[in-house]
Formats: C-alpha cells, structure tokens, sequence
C-alpha cells in the first residue's frame, strides 16, 4: 500500500491551494471508509464529495474540520498542517453538520448573534445578522424560537449561521436535507456568492446543484476502498 | 475573545430563563431533602443541630451532582458543543463560561435558599454566613470539577450514574472541609482553615478543570 502523499488527480488547476488533504484515511468502528484520500482546494472552488450512505462523506468532513483524527494522512492549510495551525485555521472554517449547531429554545436572529459574536469578526457579523436572515427567506421568522419552526426553516436558519461567521472555507454535510425548491436556490445563490468572492466549500450532497460561474470539482468517495481491505 | 465570553454566558443564561422548570428541580431536591431530616429524626432539636452541617451540604452536593448532568447535554444533542470545538476561540474559555452560567443558573439558588434550610434543621445562628461562605466558595469548584466528568460522559446514552461515579470521590475533599468549617462555626471554632482550604480548592479548579474540560469534550465528540 503506498503511503506517499499523494495530491488528487481529480484537481490540476493552477491556483494556489489553500488547504489540501494529503493520503487521508479515514476509519469508523475499526472499518476502514476511505483511503489515500487527497484533494486541493484553493479560493473560489468548490469541492462536492458524493458517494452512497455509509461511504465515509461524514467522517471525512469531520477530519477535515479537525473534530476528529484520520488513521493516516494529514490535513493541511496554508501549506502547513492544520492541527500546527488550529486557531488560524478554525478563524477561517465554518461547519454546518447533520446537526445544526444552534439551539431550539433561541430565536434565529438570538443564534446568528451568538454565531456572529464566536466568530473571527463579531462587528462584521453582528451587522450581517439581518442580510444573513434576508438570504435564506427568514425575515418574518427572525424573532420565533427555532424549535417552533418547521424542520426547512431551521434549516435555512442553520444554513443563515454560516454567512455571519466571517469564514472562507464551509465545509458542509448535506447542507440540502429538508430543504424545498426555493430554499434549494437560496442556497445555491449563497454558494455562488461565497466562492465568488474568494471562498472555498466542501459539501456533501446527493443533490445535484446548479451553480453558475462557480468551479464545481466532484469527488467519488467510496471508489479508492478497494474489497478486501476494509 | 472577551466578547465570545460574554456571548456564551449571556446565551445560557437566556436559556436556562427559558427553561426555568428543568433547572428548579436541583432546587426542590434540595429543599426536600433537607426538610426531610427532621420529619425522620424527630424534632430533638440538639440532635439536628448536631448534623445540620452534614445534611445541609451532602443535600447541596447532591443537588448539585443531579444539577450537572444536564450541563452539555443540549448542546451535545444540537451540535453547539461542535460549534465551541470550532471557534478560533480557545475552548477552555467558552467552556469555562458555559460553566458560569450553569452556575448562576442553579448553584447560586441553592446559597440563596440555604440561611431558610439552615432554620429547617436548627443551624446554630453563628454558623450562618460560615455556611454561606462554603457554599459560594465550594459549589462552584463541583460545577468545574463536575464538568470534567459530564465532559467525558455527555456521548454515553445512559451516562449519570457513571457520572456520579466518576465526580463523587472528586467531591469529597470539599465535602470535608465545607462541612468542617460549618461544624467549627456552630460549635464555636474558628473556620478560618478549611474555608482556605476551600478558596484554594476553588482556585485549583478554575486554573485546572477548564483545559481538563475541553480535552475532554475533544475525546468525547472525536
């Protein structure tokens, strides 16, 4: 088994990268997901990792968000690895996992201030609170604690959280579950605003997505596990 | 980084106000227990007196174990703990400021309540503010110490009695010297040393528990 680092050859573009994953292995229960796992990805790009259920898309963005450790390989920001570089590289990172990350019992406009006030540049977010709202369609529910929306609002709520953060890289898992059409649009709007102005994103999805001048790199996961040796 | 502080403690805070009846009950539990005693032990009044230094602050200890569990739960169920882990923040910060409010939010009534339970089981009167005292100096080391253990518990499905377990014997060296200097005060004493003791045990725990916290909590969701 070759352990060298190996950077994608799914990515040849020119650009700098900005983070890579070198030779990522990634393992669950003692089974082994993925393999020899390498990307890169520099500003402006999106990077959308598809593959069956059970085929490690989630452990994946968990190892590259640094919440947990891959069995080999490493993650790397700025050319230096990403655990040498935590708080410069978490200044710039923003998650959105199967769970929400915001809280029930709090308003959407309560979260994004709290996400806002957590993030690298509390003034900028606290006064991207209302845009941020206005982007995903949720003025009207900006003052209704989140448990009393329906599961796509506080979804879109979830999703609000990401552009008040500040950050240039998203990394998100599944950001399109419970999500309707027009919801489906806002989002693909707030992805091509955010790689367009320098940003980069990660995304799982079985979803395809419609994303104008924006440049789409997709990844199979799941086909580098060959039989045998998971 | 100041700011995130704040953020953090002003967000519990609003939530502990918007779920006042979950955190009440560390505080019925401790008022029951306490009333308890007498009913049990008769009315003899010097008997009570005796022990109210133990009842008062096993019954607190108590309270405050039960009170603990719930302190990560939320916000590992709804992936605010994540969000904590990913701020540029350091974690030990925003824990240590989760804490505080889960503190505020039901280790301080417990003080407050306690001169009326002190009454409930005939504390002799001068021991009053000692107790007091040990309970402002001694909750708030459980509540950090406590939140090492819920730290390391909160992915378990069934994690409070492993819990208890875990924090109980931790418990213990502010259980003597709060019951102590309680004791010391209503016979008399100085309690001058063991609320020392206890100043310093606190001190340990707001250097200490913190990192110990966010470690952790990196184990538990790794």
């Amino acid at each position: 088994m070759p352990t060298h680092p190996s950077p994608s050859p799914h990515h040849t573009r020119a650009t700098q990268a900005l983070l890579e994953g070198l030779g990522l292995t990634g393992a669950r229960g003692g089974r082994t997901l993925f393999e020899e796992f390498g990307f890169r990805l520099g500003p402006g790009e999106l990077l959308q990792i598809e593959g069956p259920n059970g085929c490690g898309k989630t452990t994946l963005l968990r190892i590259l968000c640094l919440l947990a450790l891959p069995e080999a390989g490493e993650v790397r920001w700025n050319g230096m690895p990403a655990e040498e570089v935590r708080p410069d590289y978490l200044a710039q990172l923003a998650f959105l996992g199967h769970s929400p990350g915001i809280k029930a019992d709090l308003t959407p406009r309560e979260n994004l201030r709290v996400a806002a006030a957590l993030g690298t540049s509390p003034t900028h977010g606290i006064n991207g609170v209302e845009e941020a709202l206005a982007r995903l369609g949720l003025e009207a529910q900006g003052d209704t604690p989140v448990g009393e929306l329906s599961a796509g609002q506080g979804r879109r709520a979830a999703l609000a959280r990401l552009s008040v953060q500040g950050a240039r890289l998203w990394i998100l898992d599944e950001p399109l579950t419970a999500l309707d059409r027009e919801a489906k649009q806002r989002v693909e709007a707030l992805l091509e605003g955010h790689c367009g102005s320098g940003g980069m994103a990660i995304l799982s999805t079985h979803q395809s997505m419609e994303l104008r001048d924006t440049a789409v790199t997709r990844i199979q996961l799941g086909a580098t596990v060959r039989a045998g040796e998971a | 980084m100041v700011r995130a502080f704040a953020a953090i403690l002003g967000r519990d805070l609003v939530l502990a106000l918007r779920r006042r009846g979950e955190l009440g009950n560390p505080l019925v539990f401790f008022v029951v227990v306490v009333t308890l005693f007498p009913l049990a032990l008769g009315p003899a009044q010097e008997t009570l007196a005796r022990i109210a230094p133990g009842i008062l602050w096993v019954a607190a200890l108590l309270a405050a174990t039960l009170a603990m569990e719930a302190l990560f739960r939320s916000d590992f169920e709804d992936g605010s703990l994540e969000q904590l882990l990913l701020s540029p923040h350091p974690p030990a910060l925003l824990l240590l400021a989760k804490v505080a409010a889960h503190w505020l939010a039901t280790g301080l009534p417990l003080i407050l309540i306690s001169p009326l339970l002190a009454l409930f089981v005939n504390l002799p009167g001068q021991a009053l503010p000692v107790l007091v005292a040990t309970l402002a100096l001694g909750t708030p080391t459980l509540s950090l110490v406590g939140a090492i253990g819920v730290a390391l518990t909160v992915g378990l499905r069934r994690g409070g009695l492993l819990l208890a377990l875990l924090v109980l014997p931790l418990y213990v060296p502010v259980l003597i010297f709060a019951a102590g200097a309680v004791d010391n005060a209503a016979a008399g004493l100085s309690a001058a040393g063991p609320i020392y003791f206890l100043a310093a045990l606190l001190v340990l725990a707001v250097t200490l528990a913190p990192p110990a916290t966010a470690a952790s909590v990196r184990i538990s969701l790794g």
